[in-house]
């Protein structure tokens, strides 16, 4: 077994890279993405490391690239997605170019965000003194009139009254609509009454130069007498922002000033217009080439970043770095490193050394699109030990086959296929899709989980024979009815005897006339229960022997024979047993038999004759019955009972018993060792890194955990052992979820069909039709969200709690670190996802 | 002893191709463990609960309870007559 089987053998490696070829080559190592690095600059903080300004300038440039990003999108240009063709760091030489690009391009977005604000503003004043000379036409109109009444009267009667009244003042301006009312109220208040207001709303919104938003504005013409006062209203114009704007008092005055202000106001549209264009322009051109600088300089940072990991050695003048990398990687690396020195011309080549550790290396499990979204269930877990066997290569099959036993159902197993299937055939175009949200990222990430799990539960769906709920004739029923007319006439209910009724099997899963039966349940909760048994028994077996190639791949044989065979015995001596004895009873007892202690009256309970095999009792069978299946019976299983109890303390004592003997040993060997300098250089050889855990002994080397107290090795084993007695019983009865869950769907199924699809196709006529549109559509609705997606996730979480909990606990240890390797797809797709 | 020689050997016969025959004709390439461990499981797993549901039915202990109506539709429905009488 080559892949997956077990995590990745992996290498700590020294690099030694030239200082003018080490952008190059983290370049290349950045591509290739297997090589994960650790920090030799712990102690140094962030702002003291070597290349802290080459990774300002990279925060700058990205700076400058999300303002322009900000201006492109508000201007609503779509910026083009970059899925094929990823662009690579840049050289030193196309990072001046792009620093150049971006300096200009920034600037010139400002100084045009500028100007258009100045000239927005230019002409918000315009249309505002428009506004102003067409609005107070009327007020100057009637003012002309009191003026002349008064002028009239003064003249003709008395000199001394007409010089006393004098001339009226005014002053003309904009003011924003919802400040009106208190500067109404001010001005009343500071002239005693004697200001006269006019005033009209503008219909049209003006827009805000600085923000865009639009603001309503009132038009306002305010007469008063007096300079003194003209003074003051000025001021409360200023205190509430009112623009105010020179405005002829004679007729003729005003219309050639409108003439003047419309002209200008053409002109500055012009001009706003071309400014609009060409900031378009410039827009479009740089979006063509945004997401290809941004990707450029994502990767620049990201290898200054990793640069600054580096260690500088003065003395020979290179960078060292260490790496952890697949060993099956380890010419892939090399040839990046050459890569990355040829391309600067540099003579003195870059290079690499393994070296050999103590340290645990990272867990890589090397993965394709179908088994990562299986690795990611078991990673969720816990990631795991070194070289340890990894669960995610079996629960590629038995995990959607689990799920299947509970979820089984022709039709909502064929719904899933559909959907797996499109996300599969498709996935190419649907993994361009980038904001479908959290839950469809997991569906996706799933949609290999999802087909499998589809199409299991489409196998299974068949052997339960259920189909929405419904069974499918397809090999004929092997149960036939003896009864003739007049006994059915008169019996309401019928039950058909086993020993005439049935002729054969049916071939392949459960036979129709189940579904039609009034006692189905009893018949297929016996099924499902020993179903049920049947496979969580072996799926733990499964689980324990994978232990022994755990324990062979460490050295640890002394654990084989003191660990995995009692915990093997025990589980296949007990529950093993309980499966027999299900298989026996199928097997054994049947209705056509004339020896009638194993006719179906006598056939014991499995769960009972369990029960009392542990318990040493005896149950009374009833008349003509006997207790045991076969002969002999009894005594096989006090035996099997007893040597299961031995295992317990096998399990308890072997292993510390063995390491307290294997010490002696070792002291004794030390004690050798003094005398002979030969041994004691075999000691001091540097061991091979491995991954087992650092609190368990290694039973097969010479170089174990001494200082490790009895006590505690006893306390450890202790919890160990009564971990596993416990876990077995608890974990054997955890299987029967399977049943459980898939008791309860079958029966949602049903209720769906009899109380919402059966009652349309009972209507009739017009209606009927129309109400079975309405309530198959229901129907639908309720299948896809109930019975598919809220069933489908219970089914999946039990799923997972079985592999999780049931089958793991049997032999993983999932102490483990992730490999994290430094490259630069993995930092592009999460910064897409923020 | 409701059991016939046919479906027994016709399915271990197909589960025992897609789990012994078929991983030894697997195309060697950097999946080919990976493939044959899927093909393997998938036939145990199959295989043996084909064989609990034909078990589990091979020798009933009880007989299923029907209502007349349903008798009736067996008899129309399924070529299986009452009997007249």
């Amino acid at each position: 077994m080559g892949d997956m089987f077990r995590s990745e053998e992996m290498a700590l490696c020294q690099m030694f890279i030239q200082p003018e070829a080490a952008y190059t080559s983290v370049s290349e190592l950045g591509e290739t993405g297997c090589v994960q690095f650790r920090d030799l600059n712990v102690n140094v903080n962030a702002f003291q490391r070597k290349f802290v300004t080459e990774v300002r300038r990279c925060d700058e440039l990205e700076r400058k690239i999300r303002y322009i990003e900000t201006e492109i999108k508000k201007d609503g240009i779509v910026l083009p997605d970059i899925q094929d063709d990823i662009p690579r760091a840049p050289n030193p030489r196309e990072i001046i170019d792009l620093e150049a690009h971006l300096e200009k391009t920034e600037s010139e977005m400002i100084e045009l965000a500028q100007n258009e604000v100045n000239m927005k503003s230019n002409y918000l004043e315009l249309t505002e003194l428009r506004k102003v000379l067409e609005n107070t036409q009327g007020f100057f109109s009637d003012q002309e009139v009191l003026n002349l009444d008064s002028s009239n009267r003064a003249g003709g009667d008395n000199d001394a009254a007409a010089q006393h009244r004098g001339r009226l003042g005014f002053v003309a301006g904009v003011i924003n609509r919802e400040r009106v009312f208190a500067f109404e109220r001010m001005l009343w208040r500071i002239s005693r009454g004697n200001v006269f207001l006019k005033r009209s709303d503008l219909d049209e919104p003006l827009n805000d130069p600085a923000t865009g938003h639009p603001i309503y504005k009132t038009v306002f013409v305010a007469f008063f007498q007096g300079e003194q006062l003209k003074n003051r209203i000025k001021k409360v114009c200023t205190g509430f922002h009112a623009s105010l704007y020179p405005c002829p008092s004679s007729h003729n005055e005003r219309e050639e000033m409108v003439r003047n202000v419309r002209t200008r106001l053409e002109d500055l549209k012009l001009v706003l217009s071309q400014t609009e264009d060409h900031r378009s322009r410039v827009l479009a051109t740089v979006s063509k080439n945004l997401p290809s600088w941004s990707i450029m300089v994502k990767k620049m940072k990201a290898i200054y970043h990793t640069l600054n990991l580096f260690n500088m050695d003065v003395t020979k003048k290179c960078l060292i770095g260490e790496c952890w990398v697949p060993t099956n990687d380890l010419p892939v690396v090399q040839k990046a490193l050459s890569d990355g020195s040829a391309a600067v011309g540099s003579t003195i080549p870059s290079f690499l050394n393994v070296i050999d550790t103590n340290e645990q290396p990272p867990t890589f499990n090397r993965t394709n699109k179908f088994t990562r979204g299986f690795q990611n269930l078991i990673d969720a877990y816990g990631v795991a030990s070194y070289r340890e066997c990894n669960p995610a290569l079996y629960t590629c099959i038995t995990f959607p086959f689990l799920f299947a036993v509970m979820f089984g159902d022709l039709g909502h197993g064929l719904i899933l296929v559909l959907f797996g299937a499109w996300m599969v055939l498709c996935e190419r175009k649907l993994a361009r899709i980038r904001n479908g949200g959290e839950i469809w990222n997991i569906f996706f990430g799933g949609r290999y989980i999802i087909l499998l799990m589809g199409l299991f539960a489409m196998y299974t769906g068949l052997v339960y024979n259920d189909v929405f709920s419904k069974s499918m004739n397809l090999f004929g029923s092997r149960w036939f009815n003896n009864y003739n007319t007049t006994t059915v006439l008169t019996n309401p209910n019928l039950q058909l005897p086993p020993n005439s009724s049935a002729v054969g099997v049916y071939p392949f899963g459960m036979d129709p006339v189940w579904q039609l039966a009034d006692n189905k349940i009893i018949f297929l909760n016996s099924f499902k229960m020993k179903l049920s048994i049947i496979f969580g028994v072996l799926h733990m077996v499964f689980g324990v022997c994978m232990s022994v190639v755990n324990f062979t791949h460490f050295k640890r044989y002394a654990s084989i024979f003191l660990e995995f065979v009692p915990q093997i015995l025990f589980l296949l001596l007990l529950f093993g047993y309980m499966v027999f004895m299900m298989f026996f009873k199928w097997f054994s007892y049947n209705a056509r038999t004339s020896f009638q202690p194993e006719t179906p009256g006598c056939a014991p309970s499995v769960l009972i004759m369990f029960i009392n095999m542990m318990l040493f009792k005896n149950t009374e069978p009833p008349k003509g019955c006997n207790e045991f299946m076969f002969e002999s019976q009894p005594q096989l299983q006090k035996a099997f009972v007893l040597i299961a109890l031995c295992c317990i303390p096998w399990m308890l004592l072997g292993k510390p018993l063995y390491i307290k003997f294997t010490r002696k040993n070792k002291a004794h060997a030390n004690h050798n060792g003094q005398l002979t300098g030969n041994i004691e250089l075999a000691e001091g050889e540097t061991p091979l890194p491995t991954g087992f855990s650092g609190n368990e002994e290694n039973a097969g080397g010479a170089h174990g955990h001494d200082d490790e107290p009895m006590s505690e090795i006893y306390i450890h084993q202790a919890i160990h052992t009564i971990e596993y007695v416990l876990s077995t019983i608890s974990h054997t009865a955890s299987y029967l979820r399977l049943w459980a869950l898939s008791l309860a769907h079958a029966q949602l199924s049903e209720v769906l069909w009899q109380m919402v699809l059966s009652l349309g196709l009972k209507m009739s006529g017009v209606g009927g039709a129309i109400g079975l549109f309405i309530i198959f559509g229901a129907w639908c609705l309720f299948t896809l969200a109930i019975l598919v997606l809220m069933e489908g996730l219970s089914a999946f979480l039990h799923t997972l709690r079985l592999h999780w909990v049931e089958f793991m606990s049997k032999f993983y240890e999932g102490m483990g670190y992730a490999f994290q390797p430094f490259s630069f797809k993995a930092i592009l797709d999460g910064e897409e996802e923020e | 002893m409701g059991a016939a020689f046919f479906p027994v050997l016709f399915f271990t016969a197909l589960w025992g191709g897609v789990g012994i025959a078929m991983p030894i004709m697997t195309p060697k390439g950097p999946h080919q463990n990976l493939i044959r461990c899927i093909l393997m499981l998938t036939a145990a797993c199959c295989w043996l609960f084909w064989l609990c549901c034909y078990m589990a039915q091979m020798n009933p202990l009880i007989g299923p309870k029907l209502k007349r109506d349903v008798v009736a539709m067996i008899g129309r429905s399924w070529n299986n007559p009452i009997v007249a009488g």
